[in-house]
C-alpha cells in the first residue's frame, strides 16, 4: 500500500437541488498506485466530471473516503486544499486553461507563484519544463499566438513544474485534431513510462483511452468494469 | 509575490486601457475637485485673514452715540459726546493698550493741476499701532505736532497714486479745503477692508489740525470716534466692561439712562467673517468630496464587471493553488492601482487648475501637502473599500463553478 497515490472507499457525492437530493456518485472504491496510468470512461452524466472534480480536491465528497497520497481530504479546509492542490496535483484541461495575458514562461512559472518560490528559480525551473515539452522557442509568446496544440504542451508544462504526485487530464485532446491529439498522447506516455508520473485521463474517445495501461468504466455514479488496454494485453501476451 | 501581482495589475490595466482610463477619470475628477476647492477655500480664508490682520488685532471702536432731540431719535455718531480726553481716559484702563481718537470727514485735496476727494482722518501717532499701519516712505508725525496742531499729513497708497502719480510725495505740499498741508510720510499699502472699502484711499493729519482747522466742528474738542485697542485677544471682554463703565462716569450717566456711546467689538466681527470663510471652504471641501465618493463607486463597478469577465480566470488560478487571499490581493492591488493612479493624476490637474484659476480669473489659492496628502490617502482608502467587495467576491468563488464559466 506504500506505493498508492491515491485510496478511495465506497465514495459518494449527492446534489442538493431543488427537486430534491440526487446522488451523483453511489460508492466507488478505487485504488491508483503511483507510476499507473489510468483512463475513466462514461457517457455524460455517468458522474465521471464529478469523480474528477473530487480526485482534483475541487470538490468534496458526501460520504467515503478520499484519501491522496495519505492524506485524507475531508481533514483540510479550503486554504489546505488550495495548498494541496498546487502541491500534489497538476490539472490539465480540455480549453487548454492558460491565463491569455501572460507570457508562455509566466504561465508555466504561476503555480510556482501560489507554491512562494522566488523568481529566478520559477523562471528557471519553467525554462526546464518548455524544453521538455518542445517548445523552447516560444517562452515569451503569449498564449493567443501559438496553436491549440502548443498550448496544451504548454499546459501539460505547467502541469508537471511542481512536482506533483498526480497528473489529472480532462478530455486533453478533445479540442485538438487527430494527428496533435496523437502527439499529446505520445508525451503523455513517455512522461508516464520514462518519469513514473501517475496520470488520469478523463475522455470519452476509445482512441484516447488506449494510451493508458488500464480503463474504468463509470456507469451511473458507479464503476460498472475496469480492463487493461489492447496495448496492455498485447505485452502481457 | 507582492512583486509579481503588482505586475500583473499594471498588466491587467494596461490590458484594458479604455476603461482603466474611465474609470480612473472619476478618481482624476474626484481629487481634481477636492484640491481645487481646497486650494481656492484655503485662499478664501487667508484673504479674510489678511484683512483681519489689516484692520489691526484686538479692536474697539467707540461711536459717539444717539441721543434724542425734541422727540427725534438721532443715530450712531449723531452728536458728538466723546472727546480727546475721553480717549485719554480709556487709555489709562489697564486693559486697554493704546488708543486713537478719530474726527474724520471728506475733503478735495489738490497737488499742482491734480485734485481728489478723499476721507482725512485726524488722529494721533498712535493710529498707526492700533490700525496696524507702517509707513513706506518719510515718517509719521508726532505728539508734539498734535499738541501745535501743525498741518502736516501721512496719505495713503491710492492718494499718493492719484496726485503725485510717480512723483514722491515726501516733503511736497498739497491743499486741503485750500490750506497749504506738508506730506510727510506715505503709508503702506494695506488693501481692502473687510467690507470692501479701499484702505489706502485716506489721509491722515494730527486731530487736533482736523479739529481746529479742517472741520471746525460745532462742538469743539470732540471726535467721531475712538479706536481701542485691548492688551489681548482673552481681555476684549473685560475691556468693554471697563470702557463701558468709564465712559458712563465721565458723562454723568444716571443708571437708569442709556449710554451716549457705542462700542463695537471688531474683534467679534473678524472673527464670524473667518468662520463664514472656514464653513465655506468646508462646504467646497465636502461637495468636491463627493464626486471623489462617486469615483470610488465607479471602480467598484468596473472591478465587479472585471470578477465577472475573468471568472475562469479566477478559477484557473484557483484550481493551481492559489489561496482566498492571493486572489483577494490581486484584485485589491488593481483596484488601488487604478485609484492611486487617478489620484495622482488628479493632483497634477488641480493643482494645475487651480493656478489657472490664480491666474485668469485672479482668485487667491493656496495649496497646503495637508490637502494633497489628505486627498491622496483618502483616494487610496477608497480604492481599498470600493475594491474590496469584488475582490471578496472573486475570492469566495468556487473553483468547479469558476472553471465551468464560459
Amino acid at each position: 500500500m506504500t506505493d498508492s497515490v491515491i485510496n478511495i472507499k465506497n465514495l459518494t457525492k449527492n446534489y442538493e437541488t431543488a427537486a430534491g437530493v440526487v446522488p451523483v456518485l453511489k460508492g466507488i472504491d478505487m485504488t491508483v498506485s503511483s507510476g499507473e496510468f489510468l483512463a475513466i470512461m462514461g457517457a455524460s452524466g455517468s458522474g465521471k466530471s464529478t469523480l474528477m472534480n473530487i480526485l482534483g480536491c475541487l470538490d468534496i465528497p458526501s460520504g467515503g473516503i478520499y484519501e491522496l497520497n495519505g492524506t485524507d481530504i475531508k481533514s483540510l479546509d479550503k486554504n489546505s486544499l488550495a495548498s494541496f492542490r498546487n502541491s500534489m496535483i497538476g490539472f490539465i484541461f480540455q480549453g487548454f486553461n492558460l491565463l491569455p495575458r501572460m507570457s508562455i514562461i509566466d504561465n508555466i512559472a504561476l503555480p510556482l507563484v501560489y507554491a512562494g518560490i522566488p523568481k529566478e528559480e520559477r523562471i528557471e525551473r519553467a525554462c526546464i519544463m518548455l524544453e521538455k515539452v518542445g517548445l523552447g522557442l516560444y517562452g515569451s509568446y503569449r498564449p493567443n499566438q501559438i496553436s491549440g496544440g502548443q498550448q496544451q504542451r504548454v499546459a501539460i508544462a505547467r502541469a508537471l513544474i511542481n512536482r506533483p504526485k498526480l497528473i489529472l487530464a480532462d478530455e486533453p485532446t478533445g479540442n485538438l485534431d487527430t494527428k496533435t491529439s496523437q502527439e499529446i498522447m505520445n508525451l503523455f506516455s513517455d512522461l508516464n513510462m520514462q518519469e513514473g508520473i501517475t496520470i488520469i485521463l478523463v475522455t470519452h474517445e476509445n482512441d484516447i483511452a488506449q494510451y493508458a495501461q488500464s480503463i474504468v468504466h463509470i456507469h451511473d455514479g458507479k464503476i460498472d468494469f475496469s480492463e487493461p488496454t489492447n496495448r496492455m494485453k498485447e505485452s502481457v501476451k | 509575490m507582492i512583486w509579481s501581482m503588482l505586475n500583473e495589475a499594471l498588466e491587467a490595466m494596461i490590458a484594458n486601457r479604455m476603461r482603466s482610463f474611465l474609470t480612473m477619470l472619476g478618481m482624476i475628477i474626484g481629487v481634481g475637485a477636492v484640491i481645487i476647492m481646497s486650494a481656492i477655500g484655503a485662499g478664501a480664508q487667508e484673504a479674510v485673514k489678511q484683512s483681519i490682520a489689516s484692520m489691526g488685532s484686538n479692536l474697539f471702536i467707540v461711536l459717539s452715540g444717539s441721543t434724542t432731540s425734541g422727540g427725534a431719535r438721532m443715530g450712531s455718531g449723531a452728536t458728538p459726546t466723546l472727546t480727546i480726553s475721553d480717549g485719554e481716559a480709556v487709555a489709562d484702563l489697564p486693559s486697554i493698550a493704546e488708543v486713537a481718537p478719530i474726527a474724520s470727514g471728506m475733503a478735495q485735496v489738490i497737488y499742482g493741476s491734480n485734485n481728489w476727494s478723499t476721507t482725512i482722518m485726524g488722529s494721533t501717532p498712535n493710529i498707526l499701532t492700533v490700525r496696524n499701519w507702517t509707513i513706506e516712505s518719510g515718517y509719521s508725525f508726532t505728539d508734539a505736532d498734535v499738541r501745535g496742531a501743525t498741518r502736516v499729513a501721512l496719505i495713503g497708497k491710492t492718494v499718493a497714486e492719484n496726485l503725485f502719480g510717480d512723483e514722491d510725495p515726501v516733503g511736497k505740499m498739497i491743499r486741503i479745503k485750500q490750506s497749504p498741508y506738508q506730506v510727510v510720510g506715505v503709508l503702506a499699502l494695506k488693501g481692502q477692508s473687510l467690507d470692501g472699502r479701499d484702505q489706502d484711499d485716506t489721509i491722515i493729519v494730527p486731530v487736533t489740525t482736523a479739529q481746529h482747522k479742517l472741520f471746525g466742528s460745532q462742538f469743539q474738542g470732540t471726535v467721531r470716534l475712538i479706536m481701542a485697542q485691548a492688551v489681548s485677544a482673552d481681555q476684549m471682554d473685560e475691556a468693554e466692561n471697563q470702557m463701558t463703565e468709564l465712559l458712563r462716569q465721565r458723562h454723568h450717566i444716571r443708571n437708569n439712562k442709556e449710554n451716549d456711546f457705542s462700542i463695537r467689538n471688531l474683534a467679534a466681527m473678524a472673527a464670524s467673517a473667518a468662520d463664514t470663510a472656514k464653513v465655506m471652504s468646508l462646504m467646497l471641501g465636502a461637495i468636491a468630496s463627493i464626486s471623489l465618493l462617486v469615483g470610488g463607486i465607479g471602480i467598484m463597478n468596473i472591478m465587479l464587471v472585471s470578477v465577472t469577465e475573468r471568472t475562469r480566470e479566477i478559477g484557473i488560478r484557483v484550481a493551481i493553488g492559489a489561496h482566498e487571499r492571493d486572489i483577494l490581493l490581486q484584485f485589491l492591488l488593481e483596484a488601488l492601482m487604478i485609484s492611486i493612479f487617478g489620484s495622482m493624476i488628479g493632483i497634477l490637474l488641480g493643482v494645475g487648475g487651480a493656478l489657472i484659476a490664480e491666474k485668469f480669473l485672479s482668485m487667491s489659492v493656496i495649496f497646503t501637502s495637508q490637502s494633497i496628502f489628505t486627498a491622496f490617502g483618502v483616494a487610496a482608502t477608497i480604492g481599498i473599500f470600493f475594491g474590496f467587495y469584488p475582490a471578496r467576491k472573486a475570492a469566495k468563488m468556487e473553483p468547479i463553478e469558476a472553471l465551468r464559466f464560459q
